[in-house]
């Protein structure tokens, strides 16, 4: 009955939820497709030769970037880890509230900053000025600079999420600040700033630009930390320009394997997330 | 993934932090802890400053050489490098027929990120409240998944499937109706290539976007309150009404800032648009032609701006570099203005995930 009173109204709302549709359709759709899209491209040449022979031989080979990607990695979480953990635990736990919201500010601002310009800075910093040459080392003081951001934000969260009932509980007891956060804050804390490393690993498992011009690039495994490394995304972004039906191929395949770690990543990172949701919510009494 | 800030008032930290004010119980490994924590807390402030001076301080010999042409010539070209001779303006020298104008980046990088903020907020927004409105709870966490698998893509492989999947793929298929369309709009016509140029750039950068604006309008939605849609639909609103006069008002700051931070995140991303969008210094004739962009053409052009023994081409680069700093952190930081007026949690940090 209301319809047909004021079919207008109801035209207009018809309309408008079928673009919504369209549009939530468009939102959905493009991670699969992209996933799919690419994994299926480097299917025919994924292969066990990808992980035993390096990209030197013009083979299909990634060894020595898999392995450059991981340790890169594991720099970023050694450089970034503890610098990240220690200033996100200082903004939410020991900084005066006017003091710690100025650090968050500038941290926000740092995670605005485009990773070219990191790259540059970079490059113009370690490479040029310092005659490091491209390195690993670079390459690991680019990418921590672009994840502190991250790091600093899930840790000051973790340490929020803590009830406040723990705190007080601890403060009766007379536990001095640091038993307080070793013993009392950290437990519940923990998996939040783990997740958090892991996402950070994901982030720098993917990042290109600030590593171009930092960590160069070899068809050798890693060597040492002022030694050029080789990774996945340069592959794929080099290899996608180059036309030998080879190139692509291998193009391909590192960017498959690249999706397919951080899909790994993320997906860790989400159960432990999960886990501590879990957790927080049955701490808080 | 969202990280939610939480803000003083009704949340944990505000009765925590006023509480342990009180505590003054500091032992001497306290005092050393706090210390040490306090310096890694400076870390990232120095990295940002020395990236600021780095940048500024390199690039003043161009933005003497430049002057104001920076922002109004259309070639960019660092010279002859081997020529005998240089070419001096305003005191400062560079290799013969250097010209450092930006106008043809800052136009791509502009073109760029408009199209595709334009295309990703209404998209986003539009899924969102269609999810939250009509689909079943248990299957939106399902579908959110998908949003976030978004954001953790790589830009390097949105480039290749860029270039060698989508691009080629909507040249076939979609853009010569577009074209068509050039009948009516002139920029909308021109030849459509193969799937390279500034269309297939903004469209895959607003994929990269759209992760920014939903997770943010997801948690905004969530936040609206229950009360005043059921009014709504008690007065007989329909649902699309209701959306209407109450979800969107509630809404919509929180999604001028994530516009703000989304557009952010387009203006600086490199990767993916230096593959796709043809690297040429031109001023785009149409939407489907090549071009480049600021932080594209900085990629592209480091390793032979490193050969220009003057460094006049480093110093260019520099202020490139500069304007898209400024540009972008204007971006970010008016975002950030916003989300902490109107006090709404939910804030994506900048780089997807």
């Amino acid at each position: 009955m209301e319809s047909k009173r004021h079919p207008a109204r109801h035209a207009r709302g018809i309309i408008f939820w079928v673009l919504c549709g369209i549009a939530l359709v468009i939102v959905v759709l493009p991670s699969a497709a992209i996933i799919i899209g690419v994994v299926a491209k480097a299917i025919p040449v994924l292969r066990v030769t990808l992980l035993t022979t390096t990209t030197r031989s013009g083979a299909l080979g990634l060894q020595n970037a898999i392995i450059g990607t991981l340790t890169l990695g594991i720099g970023v979480l050694i450089v970034a880890g503890p610098i990240g953990i220690l200033s996100g635990l200082y903004i939410a736990e020991f900084a005066p509230k006017r003091f710690g919201g100025v650090l968050r500010f500038f941290s926000e601002v740092l995670a605005g900053v485009p990773s070219i310009v990191i790259g540059y800075v970079g490059y113009l910093t370690l490479v040029v000025r310092l005659h490091w040459g491209f390195s690993l080392l670079g390459g690991i003081l680019a990418l921590s600079v672009l994840i502190i951001p991250y790091i600093i934000k899930i840790t000051e969260v973790s340490f929020a999420q803590v009830p406040r009932s723990l705190r007080e509980a601890a403060m009766a007891v007379g536990l001095t600040r640091l038993t307080t956060i070793r013993k009392v804050l950290l437990p519940p804390a923990l998996p939040g700033i783990v997740s958090g490393l892991v996402l950070a690993l994901a982030i720098s498992t993917g990042e290109t630009a600030p590593l171009l011009f930092t960590a160069g690039f070899t068809d050798a495994n890693p060597s040492g930390p002022m030694n050029p490394v080789g990774y996945l995304t340069y592959v794929t972004y080099t290899d996608v320009s180059l036309p030998s039906a080879g190139a692509q191929a291998l193009a391909s395949a590192s960017a498959a394997v690249t999706i397919l770690l951080i899909l790994f990543l993320i997906l860790g990172g989400r159960l432990i997330t999960a886990r501590s949701r879990r957790m927080v919510a049955r701490l808080d009494v | 993934m969202i990280l939610v800030r939480r803000r003083a008032g009704g949340s944990p930290t505000g009765p925590a932090r006023a509480s342990r004010a009180r505590n003054t119980e500091f032992s001497a490994g306290d005092k050393v802890f706090q210390w040490l924590a306090g310096v890694a807390a400076v870390i990232p402030v120095a990295a940002l400053a020395l990236i600021i001076v780095i940048m500024v301080v390199q690039a003043i010999p161009a933005i003497i050489y430049s002057g104001l042409t920076f922002f109004t010539s259309t070639t960019f070209s660092i010279g002859h490098l081997y020529a005998t001779t240089l070419t001096t303006h305003n005191g400062v020298s560079a290799p013969q027929d250097a010209s450092y104008g930006a106008l043809v980046f800052i136009v791509g990088t502009l073109a760029t990120s408009v199209i595709a903020i334009c295309l990703a907020v209404p998209i986003s927004v539009g899924g969102v409240l269609m999810l939250s409105e009509w689909i079943p709870e248990r299957l939106q966490g399902f579908l959110s998944t998908f949003v976030d698998l978004l954001a953790g893509i790589p830009s390097v492989v949105f480039g290749l499937w860029g270039i060698t999947i989508f691009g080629p793929f909507a040249a076939a298929h979609i853009y010569p109706t577009i074209s068509h369309l050039g009948r009516f709009i002139p920029f909308l016509k021109g030849p459509v290539g193969f799937g390279e140029g500034l269309l297939t750039a903004s469209l895959v950068l607003a994929l990269m976007v759209i992760p920014i604006v939903a997770s943010t309008t997801r948690e905004l939605v969530k936040r609206v309150p229950v009360l005043a849609k059921e009014g709504a639909l008690a007065l007989g609103m329909t649902r699309y009404e209701t959306v209407r006069v109450v979800t969107i008002p509630y809404i919509r700051s929180g999604i001028i800032a994530a516009t703000l931070l989304g557009w952010g995140r387009a203006l600086g991303e490199t990767i993916a648009v230096l593959l796709i969008v043809g690297d040429l210094t031109l001023l785009p004739h149409s939407i489907f032609a090549s071009t480049s962009t600021i932080a594209a053409t900085i990629a592209s052009t480091l390793d032979s701006a490193f050969t220009d023994y003057t460094h006049m081409a480093l110093s260019a680069l520099a202020e490139l570099g500069v304007l898209l700093l400024v540009i972008s952190l204007a971006t970010n930081l008016a975002g950030r203005l916003i989300v902490r007026r109107v006090s709404t949690d939910a804030l994506p940090v900048g780089r997807g995930i």
